[in-house]
């Protein structure tokens, strides 16, 4: 092995984002001081090199390389501030050296990694390549460019397997394989965990190894401290050259050519530097490059390798992607941890704990010094115990745990997001290239002939046809990423779900705001698909998760409707407060509809709807009791809404064949969605302690749902109107029940209830009248005025229904509400309009008086009837049996206003 | 699986012949025998093993000359590893849990494997007064001789600070607040101040003490922040699995079913399935397969409550019903488990039966018994 023994290149074998190879890569180029770094990463990216050296770089950064064509295929090279390959160039850029990457080019890379059909095929439709990326993304956790994971993982920047979406298949299964030299090596050391034993033996190494009063006995004594920098870099390369011998090149074929692509650029390095470089790359690949290869035989491999034009950029990076549990990441667990291993110039498990202790001082928790002491003791105790040379980070959440915290895991995932993954976010230089998603964009706007305008302009969009969906499509899924180019109008025509309206105006800042989302994704399909589901899981309202659904559907992005899904049934199932709940369910299920309306897939949507609607009926009659007038007044308008949507939703749900997915069939509980929500109107209606105002307005609600019995709703009201009640309270149930612009009419037309209210109001005691009067007022005064007066002149013709208006003959009789007799003029002047509502030619009838006794009409008109339906005996005959229903009534006052003619 | 206290003393009374309840130190003398033989690694002051040989004690393991240890505890190795470091590092420890999470059980093992001897022990009750901690007096000796170390009774935590032992304080949360508080100067000082002789007892070296507590209970008296920064504490698990869980369940219903003498009842593992099933369910917050959030009710729902619902119901089927265990006898108990406060646990249960047990095959009866009691 060539080390630092002088002659040939030092090669710096390291663990991908490990701050223990950090450290020791930085010691080894301090030592050497080699005349050019070379670093595995693309070589196109050799002239943003400088770009790192900027005051305004802070990593966590990434490399992005995408098509050209096609941004939505792109690889990403993530570096936070403790990898290695970051190190040395920042090393080699404070010290004027010049830096080399030399992993094969993104150009190959990329097109290695995709289908063989899908490169550039000109005006594309934006859909089509976006849409199977998204796919592949709903596969993932919240997987915004998986075509970016795959790339990455294709280069070999992770070094495990992390939970990815399988992606293409012809992307590299190269994870599990890679993980293998390591798990080998630790198996060999009889450790079964390879991340601890590598954490233990040369991590913990580093923070411990580089300096004179290391915090514990260093486990793995390869070699002395500091003494030779280069010492583990040799030991490891060496057992390296073990595994390869027998995994060869761990079964993965584009290894082969990586290796060869770097063994070409050393080469030239040597010849371009002298010998003296230094290589910086994953510890795999040092017997490769160490090894003897002719130059003719690795181009000869090289040849004719697919290529595709790529354009590379920095990108700002976050520790949350770095994470593992980001679904795209670099598979590093806890960032955090690694980044402050790298930084603590001494005493990582004290000043880690101090850390942790101070966050939980800042969220009240009680944490003193003393505790922090114990934890310390308690963590190296552990340590002790497991048989590990320093208290690593599970560790230390064990002493968090137990001391800290009280045995609680609520501290702990506070420090686990905080602190083990952290908030670090990146930042690039503004001179940095434009990223994908404007080129993305560019295009899409471009396939779509939308053009970006300064001043505003107003589009209709007809969703009927093709290129408006899609552009509907864009500028939803643009609001959704912050981009407001086009703000939603109202429609000026027509309100149909097909139509809609945009106000577009493209304001010079809306460029920095795509730069701004360039970290969401390469797409604007995928970049959509990822903040949707980022949101969904940050939103802590209901309501807000609810909207988020609609937009989804809206802006067409189904990958990331499970993710939301997902969070509103959590956020559902968690949320006490019925008022929430009844607040999300109309959006969910104009959600639903829409999504019909659409053709898109809304059965997930339906099946949580269902669900959200079950609690809203579990959580709505405790929640209706002991409410004051303002919460009663809030939770009527939940009711309207509740009851509106339920309406909706079962109109829905009736038109599936099968309700709910996985309802088993014939279950006998299971009623129809109106039935429950009607039996919880019930329980309103019926339960005293609830206020007068619901329980009026569930009885009203289910009056005209017609599930109240003959005279239902007159026995409700009695009880809710009886002397014994509180005068406001009863008056907040005729709020309910009559309340809202049609309830006039129901007093109008159904005496009896009237007559009640009537009895009741002049039973009121005085000192109760001026309560309840702003009550009454509020509620009369929302009928319209016709409703008012025909009430008014009601209640001044004095009780109805009294035994004295009944005795008028049974012709004479009254139809409810009405005064007894007819009055023949005025039912006659509608005569005119009744017969052209009904088609009937006027004369018919006035000659065809179906009067008692046969009397058919002769006559023109006569006939006509006889052609129609019926003959006129059978009227005539039934009316004479028969009296009294004023459709029977009409017949004779024709007579009397034809002979009046 | 969680060794329930109970459960596992059954073992132990077979292995031990006379005594009832052997303590933890007889029953398994010949574990720790060996495993003190085979301990080469260094011990603290007055331990009898090291902290490595005593969580090898705990969770098993096979020594290398062939003696197989079994496992006392079995749950995660974590726990009992932060509990042996805790007390190596010369901290009290405190066990946390609901009942029959095994506190007791992992208690006396870890004093019976430190110090040689569980037999110190001071069972807290709402009854328990200061002297059981720190010393009583021999009033007789007291009023012939008048104060001196000989008329002078010491607790059990005294004994085990002169003697530099392991202390046991059973049921920590049910000691008065004003007596709890006599540990705390005991702890951090680490000296029993022994006024009327104008003298102290001081720790010796190896003294420390173990501590259980149910910290869901109502009705408890909480532990002072002063008293709690003194101890490391370790939460219990309940079982971590549902078979293990209905495994125990299962085994205390027979056992009970045997004392009040309850004929077994066919289908009745069924319905303990069901049980347990609703039990994690609700206390985990979410079904079984995870597609559904739930909210949790404010009572613990242990698995001794599981017991004694399924108990209950079997008695309901073995005097009131055909014998055969049927939803409908378990569901007033059910209800009565999860429901502790009335306005807002109704609406948890109610929602878990709507949104959950209406729809799952095969629980149609369940649901409509839970209905009926439910109302």
């Amino acid at each position: 092995m060539n080390g630092a023994s002088g002659a040939g290149p030092v090669l710096l074998g390291v663990r991908h984002h490990g701050p223990g190879s950090a450290r020791a890569v930085r010691a080894a180029l301090e030592r050497c001081a080699p005349s050019a770094v070379l670093i595995e990463g693309p070589p196109e990216a050799d002239e943003l090199v400088p770009l790192a050296a900027q005051e305004d770089m802070r990593p966590p950064v990434a490399l992005l390389a995408h098509a050209v064509d096609d941004p939505g295929r792109a690889a990403f090279w993530p570096l936070a501030a403790f990898s290695p390959e970051w190190v040395a160039l920042r090393w080699a850029l404070e010290h004027g050296v010049p830096v080399r990457f030399i992993d094969l080019p993104a150009a190959h890379t990329l097109a290695m990694t995709a289908p063989e059909s899908e490169p550039g095929t000109g005006p594309a439709p934006e859909t089509r390549p976006g849409t199977g990326r998204g796919m592949e993304a709903a596969a993932g956790a919240a997987g915004e460019g998986e075509g970016g994971a795959s790339g990455a993982s294709g280069s070999g920047e992770r070094t495990d397997p992390s939970g990815t979406a399988p992606s293409r298949t012809d992307a590299p299964r190269t994870d599990a394989l890679r993980v293998d030299p390591l798990r080998a090596l630790a198996e060999a050391a009889g450790h079964g965990d390879p991340e601890r034993w590598w954490e233990d033996v040369i991590e913990h190494r580093g923070a411990g190894g580089d300096r004179p009063n290391g915090d514990g006995p260093n486990g793995d004594g390869a070699g002395g401290d500091g003494a030779d920098a280069l010492a583990p870099f040799a030991a490891l390369a060496e057992a390296m050259a073990e595994l390869r011998a027998v995994y060869g090149d761990g079964g993965h074929p584009h290894d082969a050519l990586r290796e060869a692509h770097m063994r070409l650029r050393l080469h030239a390095a040597r010849r371009e530097f002298g010998d003296r470089v230094a290589v910086v790359c994953g510890a795999w690949h040092v017997p490769a490059l160490a090894g003897r290869r002719t130059v003719t035989a690795d181009r000869q491999l090289l040849k004719g390798l697919p290529k595709v034009r790529t354009a590379l950029t920095w990108v700002p990076w976050t520790h949350r992607r770095l994470a593992r549990r980001s679904g795209y990441g670099a598979g590093i667990a806890s960032p955090g941890w690694y980044g402050h291993l790298f930084e603590a110039p001494d005493r990582p498990v004290e000043r880690w704990l101090t850390k942790a202790a101070r966050l939980l001082r800042d969220e009240d928790y009680p944490v003193s010094s003393a505790h922090v002491i114990e934890a310390v003791r308690l963590a190296e105790g552990l340590a002790a115990v497991r048989d590990r040379p320093l208290p690593g980070l599970a560790e230390l959440n064990d002493a968090v745990r137990a001391v800290m915290s009280a045995g609680s895991d609520v501290p702990l995932a506070l420090i686990h997001d905080r602190l083990v993954v952290g908030d670090a976010l990146g930042r690039v230089p503004e001179g940095a290239p434009a990223v994908p998603l404007q080129r993305d964009l560019d295009r899409i706007r471009r396939t779509l002939r939308l053009t970006p305008e300064a001043g505003e302009r107003q589009v209709e969009l007809d969703l009927r046809k093709e290129t408006d969906t899609a552009r509907s499509h864009l500028l939803h899924r643009l609001r959704l990423l912050d981009i407001p180019w086009g703000e939603p109008a109202r429609s000026r025509a027509g309100t149909g779900t097909f139509r809609e309206t945009w106000r577009l105006r493209w304001e010079p800042e809306l460029a920095v705001r795509v730069a701004e989302a360039g970290i969401w994704g390469t797409t604007v399909l995928g970049a959509a698909t990822t903040k949707a589901a980022a949101d969904a899981l940050a939103a802590t309202a209901l309501a807000d998760v609810t909207a988020l659904a609609e937009r989804c559907l809206r802006a067409a992005l189904p990958a990331a409707l499970p993710v939301v899904m997902r969070a509103l049934a959590d956020r559902a199932a968690l949320d006490a407060d019925v008022g929430h709940l009844a607040h999300a369910l109309p959006a969910l299920v104009r959600a639903v509809r829409y999504g019909d309306v659409r053709g898109t897939d809304a059965a997930a949507l339906r099946a949580v709807a269902l669900g959200l609607a079950d609690r809203i009926f579990v959580g709505l009659p405790p929640a209706c009791t002991g409410l004051d007038a303002d919460g009663a007044a809030e939770l009527r308008r939940h009711l309207d809404a509740t009851h509106g949507a339920v309406a909706l939703l079962a109109q829905a749900t009736e038109g599936q064949a099968e309700p709910v997915p996985h309802r088993p069939a014939g279950g006998a509980a299971a009623e129809p969605l109106r039935e429950r929500w009607a039996a919880v109107l019930g329980t309103l209606a019926g339960r005293d302690t609830v206020p007068g105002l619901l329980r009026g307005r569930a009885a009203r609600l289910l009056l005209d749902g017609g599930r109240l019995a003959d005279g239902g709703a007159e026995r409700l009201m009695a009880q809710a109107l009886s002397p014994g009640n509180r005068p406001t309270d009863a008056a907040g149930w005729i709020e309910g029940f009559v309340g809202g612009p049609d309830g006039g009419l129901l007093l109008v037309h159904d005496e009896r209830l009237l007559a009640l209210v009537d009895g009741w109001l002049t039973g009121v005691p005085d000192a109760a009248f001026t309560d309840v009067l702003p009550l009454l007022r509020r509620t009369f005064a929302e009928y319209d005025a016709g409703a008012r007066r025909t009430l008014g002149e009601l209640v001044r013709r004095g009780p109805v229904g009294a035994p004295d208006h009944r005795g008028a003959g049974s012709a004479d009789a009254a139809a409810p509400g009405f005064g007894p007799g007819l009055d023949r003029d005025r039912a006659a002047a509608v005569l005119p309009t009744l017969h052209l509502l009904l088609g009937i030619p006027q004369h018919g009838y006035e000659e065809g008086d179906p009067a008692p006794g046969p009397a058919p009409g002769p006559g023109p008109s006569g006939a006509g009837r006889g052609e129609g339906h019926g003959s006129p005996q059978d009227n005539g005959g039934g009316d004479g049996a028969t009296a009294g229903p004023p459709a029977m009534a009409v017949p004779q006052t024709n007579r009397r206003t034809g002979a009046g003619r | 699986m969680t060794e329930n206290g109970t459960t596992t003393a059954d073992g132990a009374r077979d292995a031990a012949g006379e005594a009832l309840r052997p303590h933890a130190e007889v029953a398994f003398a010949q574990e720790l025998a060996a495993l003190a033989a085979a301990d080469d690694r260094p011990r603290p002051a007055r331990w009898r093993l090291s902290p490595w040989a005593v969580a090898t004690y705990l969770l098993g393991g096979t020594l290398a000359d062939g003696t197989v240890i079994t496992p006392k505890y079995v749950g995660p190795r974590r726990l009992v590893e932060v509990a042996v470091a805790t007390l190596a590092t010369d901290r009290a420890l405190l066990l946390l849990g609901v009942p029959g999470t095994a506190k007791t059980w992992v208690s006396e093992h870890l004093a019976a494997a430190v110090s040689g001897d569980s037999t110190l022990l001071v069972q807290g009750t709402a009854g328990t007064p200061e002297e059981a901690i720190r010393y009583g007096w021999n009033y007789a000796q007291l009023l012939a001789h008048g104060p001196s170390r000989d008329a002078l009774v010491p607790g059990p935590v005294m004994r085990a600070m002169a003697e530099g032992m392991t202390a046991r304080v059973e049921e920590l949360t049910r000691i008065p607040a004003d007596v709890q508080d006599t540990l705390i100067t005991l702890l951090s000082e680490k000296t029993l101040p022994i006024p009327e002789l104008g003298q102290e007892v001081q720790a010796v070296r190896g003294f420390n003490v173990i501590a259980t507590a149910n910290d869901r209970d109502r009705g408890v008296n909480d532990l002072s922040s002063a008293l709690r920064r003194r101890f490391n504490t370790v939460v219990l698990p309940l079982p971590a699995t549902p078979e293990e869980e209905v495994d125990i369940v299962a085994r205390r219903v027979e056992q009970i079913g045997h004392g009040l003498h309850l004929p077994p009842a066919p289908r009745g593992m069924d319905e303990i399935r069901r049980v347990v099933t609703v039990f994690r369910e609700l206390r985990d917050g979410g079904t079984a397969d995870g597609r559904t959030k739930l909210k949790s009710p404010s009572g613990t729902l242990s698995t001794a409550e599981a017991i004694s619902v399924v108990t209950s119901g079997l008695a309901l089927a073995a005097h009131f019903g055909d014998g055969v265990l049927r939803p409908a006898d378990l569901a007033a108990g059910l209800l009565g488990a999860v429901v502790r406060d009335p306005a807002a646990d109704r609406v948890v249960w109610q929602e878990y039966l709507e949104t959950v047990v209406r729809e799952r095959d095969g629980w149609q009866d369940f649901y409509r018994a839970c209905r009926e009691v439910s109302g």
